[in-house]
């Protein structure tokens, strides 16, 4: 694996093959009092964010540095990009100062796609061969988001083929939609997307997944269902009335959550808007796996890391 | 005016002939004529001769864009396509939407003499879409503007595009929309399906498209106008188009190569060289393109050509600028497109790329047929000549063409403009 820039890059082997890593990383990492790892010693991992990120941005951070990796973070704001540099040439000047891997998020969709065509094209200039990360690219994907839900849905399930999982909400705009319809079908779930019309991209139906209208009628035989976040300004896109008509259609209200069978999992990517998409009961119930979510994401970008810098192991 | 003899042409595809041609016009047309003393013979080698190509759809970039394109190099690029007669559009750095800027890309035109350049004026001050421009004067000034069009941009208020319908009525002028309901493809980056729906790619509806062509086409039948409807994408357009020429509309049309070729499979290597306003749409839609302009519901090819410099495409795919190259392919997509599949013999060709935009364009010394007494603007084709596509290799300033390594039939060997060659076996006469 060179570059990891949608989730079609992985079949269900290599996907499974990352989660392993994953799991064995965080069994490394348990008993130890220094949480630190030699594995990525002396290589150098650059985070690229053009968009404002807590989250993605600390979790791959920490995830460099408890693998004893160089981690430098380069924000849009205060760097070349804001005196009007392209992509392009700042993807190489990092590549050129030795940027083993290079972590990108940005607004435009395929842009790590853009980034990794150009490091490799000139990277006998550069001299390095620059590794590329998509940590999230416009409305396209977010594969380590999608990688380490099916983490946390392995955990909690026991496993992913054959479960059924819901996906609710922003799916037109949502690229952890994307990279989880496609991730979990590739690893045999039966996918469900739940949303009004507006919110659904033209073409749905050639997505490996099932679309319904109707939240209610799906819930009772959900193994987990995902609340996706409504981005603020969606309301004022007269994709929907308001954030009320919203709450009452797709939000996971307590009664709506008590629909779900007991052994069923509630994930949000995060950030959320409680009371919106999700009920504050509801997100800090013990059917939530909100903040396994989040521990697991350090262990699978270890392991994206891992995998892309010192090769799959045997 | 020159003097010239072709031997050995294939009109239309048709028989071998010599043509005499005095002062840029056609004299004599038989076999066997020989050269009087000092003219200069044309060995056609028994290619297809056809009048010489009009695109009614070029960006020639100057004023301002110059780092892309300008008079020269787009005119170069004309030539070597097989084209006598090209329309700049307006949208240049200023706009041309005065006298002075209209006049000054003709002079431009004339300098470089490879083609004529006829500069098409903004309907709107600034392509704003608010204000009318001085339409009257630029069609009267020495630029004699015959095409008006705010494209790259529509037209959108209803009322300002009928009173530029109604007062270019009266001018016998035609008015050339780009079709597009910007409310409807607000962000838009690509056709509205399948592909950019997996891509992450805020979608381009062909409705869009498709509602600003049935209103027009209601306001032009009102107001008595001529309206052109540049590059028509989608299948359903057509089925509007089809509705209005009926019912006796004056409306023409006119597809891109790429619209007849390319399809938005290409997007997936995120290359924004596959960006387009209006975007490539599916196979069916091509096919529909291909089977209106055979019918003749699309009257015409015109090429869209809009060259980019390296850094304006080089880039992540939403911050590149929508356009192609076209004028060098454009025969050769027709004739892949078109005459191999039989959907237009060689005289359909001619109809599409030089007779009906010459008329729709009012041009009276362009798109003539080949006979004694008519102008000699001529493309010589080699209809076996296939080629393999180099941006690099192409006249333009820019290399931003879609067709990068592909293999195409058909090589235009030399173009005539009123007697005088202008291009042999792809090299620029000056």
């Amino acid at each position: 694996m060179k570059h990891l820039l949608s989730v079609s890059d992985l079949d269900a082997a290599a996907a499974t093959g990352v989660l392993d890593t994953a799991d064995r990383l965080k069994q490394a990492l348990l008993g130890r009092e220094v949480r630190k790892l030699p594995t990525l010693r002396g290589r150098t991992v650059i985070t690229m964010f053009y968009e404002d990120s807590t989250r993605t941005r600390v979790s791959f951070e920490i995830a460099g540095k408890w693998m004893s990796a160089d981690t430098v973070n380069v924000s849009a704001k205060g760097s070349s990009v804001s005196k009007g540099e392209s992509l392009r040439d700042t993807s190489l000047t990092l590549s050129a100062m030795g940027a083993d891997c290079v972590i990108v998020r940005h607004p435009a969709s395929g842009a790590a796609h853009r980034l990794a065509g150009w490091v490799d094209r000139d990277h006998a200039t550069t001299g390095t061969h620059t590794s590329v990360v998509n940590a999230g690219d416009g409305t396209h994907e977010h594969p380590t988001q999608a990688l380490l839900d099916a983490a946390t849905l392995r955990d909690r399930l026991g496993g992913i083929a054959g479960r059924r999982i819901g996906i609710v909400g922003d799916v037109l705009h949502s690229r952890v939609a994307r990279s989880n319809v496609l991730l979990l079908a590739t690893l045999g779930a039966d996918v469900v997307l739940v949303a009004p019309p507006t919110l659904l991209p033209t073409g749905v139906e050639e997505w490996p997944c099932r679309v319904a209208a109707e939240l209610d009628a799906e819930l009772p035989a959900l193994d987990a269902v995902m609340m996706l976040r409504v981005q603020a300004e969606r309301m004022h896109g007269s994709f929907f009335p308001s954030a009320r008509e919203y709450a009452i259609g797709y939000g996971l209200s307590a009664d709506r959550a008590a629909l779900l069978p007991d052994h069923a999992v509630v994930l949000h990517p995060g950030p959320m808007v409680r009371g919106m998409e999700i009920a504050p009961s509801v997100a800090d119930s013990p059917s939530a796996a909100i903040l396994a979510q989040v521990s697991n994401g350090v262990h699978v970008r270890m392991a994206v890391l891992y995998h892309l810098l010192a090769g799959a192991p045997e | 005016m020159s003097d010239l003899l072709i031997s050995n042409a294939r009109p239309y595809g048709g028989d071998a002939v010599d043509l005499l041609v005095r002062d840029g016009v056609v004299t004599e047309i038989g076999r066997g004529l020989d050269a009087p003393d000092g003219v200069e013979v044309l060995d056609a080698g028994g290619h297809v001769l056809l009048p010489g190509f009009v695109d009614l759809h070029t960006h020639l970039r100057e004023p301002g864009g110059e780092e892309s394109e300008d008079v020269a190099t787009g005119s170069a690029a004309a030539a070597l396509g097989g084209y006598t007669a090209v329309f700049a559009m307006p949208n240049t750095d200023p706009v041309a939407d005065t006298a002075v800027v209209v006049e000054h890309v003709r002079r431009r035109g004339e300098e470089v003499g490879l083609v004529d350049v006829h500069p098409v004026g903004a309907v709107t001050v600034g392509l704003e879409g608010v204000k009318m421009a001085e339409l009257g004067t630029m069609a009267r000034s020495r630029a004699q503007v015959r095409m008006f069009s705010d494209d790259g941009r529509c037209v959108h208020d209803p009322l300002v595009m009928r009173r530029a319908l109604e007062y270019a009525s009266a001018l016998e002028v035609v008015i050339a929309q780009h079709a597009e309901d910007h409310r409807l493809t607000a962000g838009a980056q690509a056709h509205e399906g399948v592909v950019a729906s997996r891509l992450g790619l805020a979608g381009w509806p062909a409705t869009a498209e498709e509602t600003i062509v049935a209103r027009d086409c209601a306001l032009a039948r009102e107001a008595g106008a001529a309206l052109h409807v540049c590059h028509v994408s989608s299948a359903r357009t057509i089925d509007v188009l089809r509705a209005a020429k009926a019912a006796g509309v004056r409306v023409s049309a006119e597809v891109t190569p790429h619209h007849l070729l390319l399809t938005d499979a290409a997007l997936t290597s995120y290359d924004p060289v596959h960006k387009v306003n209006p975007p490539l749409r599916t196979g069916a839609d091509t096919r529909a393109m291909r089977e209106a302009l055979a019918e003749g519901v699309i009257d015409v090819v015109a090429t869209d050509h809009a060259p980019h410099a390296a850094q304006y495409k080089d880039t992540e795919w939403a911050a590149a600028r929508p356009g192609m190259l076209g004028l060098q392919t454009a025969l050769s997509v027709v004739v892949h497109t078109m005459l191999e599949p039989g959907l237009l013999d060689w005289r359909g060709v001619a109809r599409v790329l030089s007779e009906r935009p010459a008329e729709i364009a009012g041009l009276p010394d362009q798109g003539r047929p080949i006979a004694e007494g008519e102008p000699a603007n001529f493309a010589l084709v080699d209809p076996d000549g296939a080629w393999t596509v180099r941006g690099a290799k192409l006249a333009s300033r820019a290399a931003n063409t879609p067709y990068e390594g592909m293999r195409l039939p058909a090589t235009v060997v030399a173009t005539v403009l009123r007697g005088r060659i202008t291009t042999t076996q792809g090299e620029v006469r000056s």
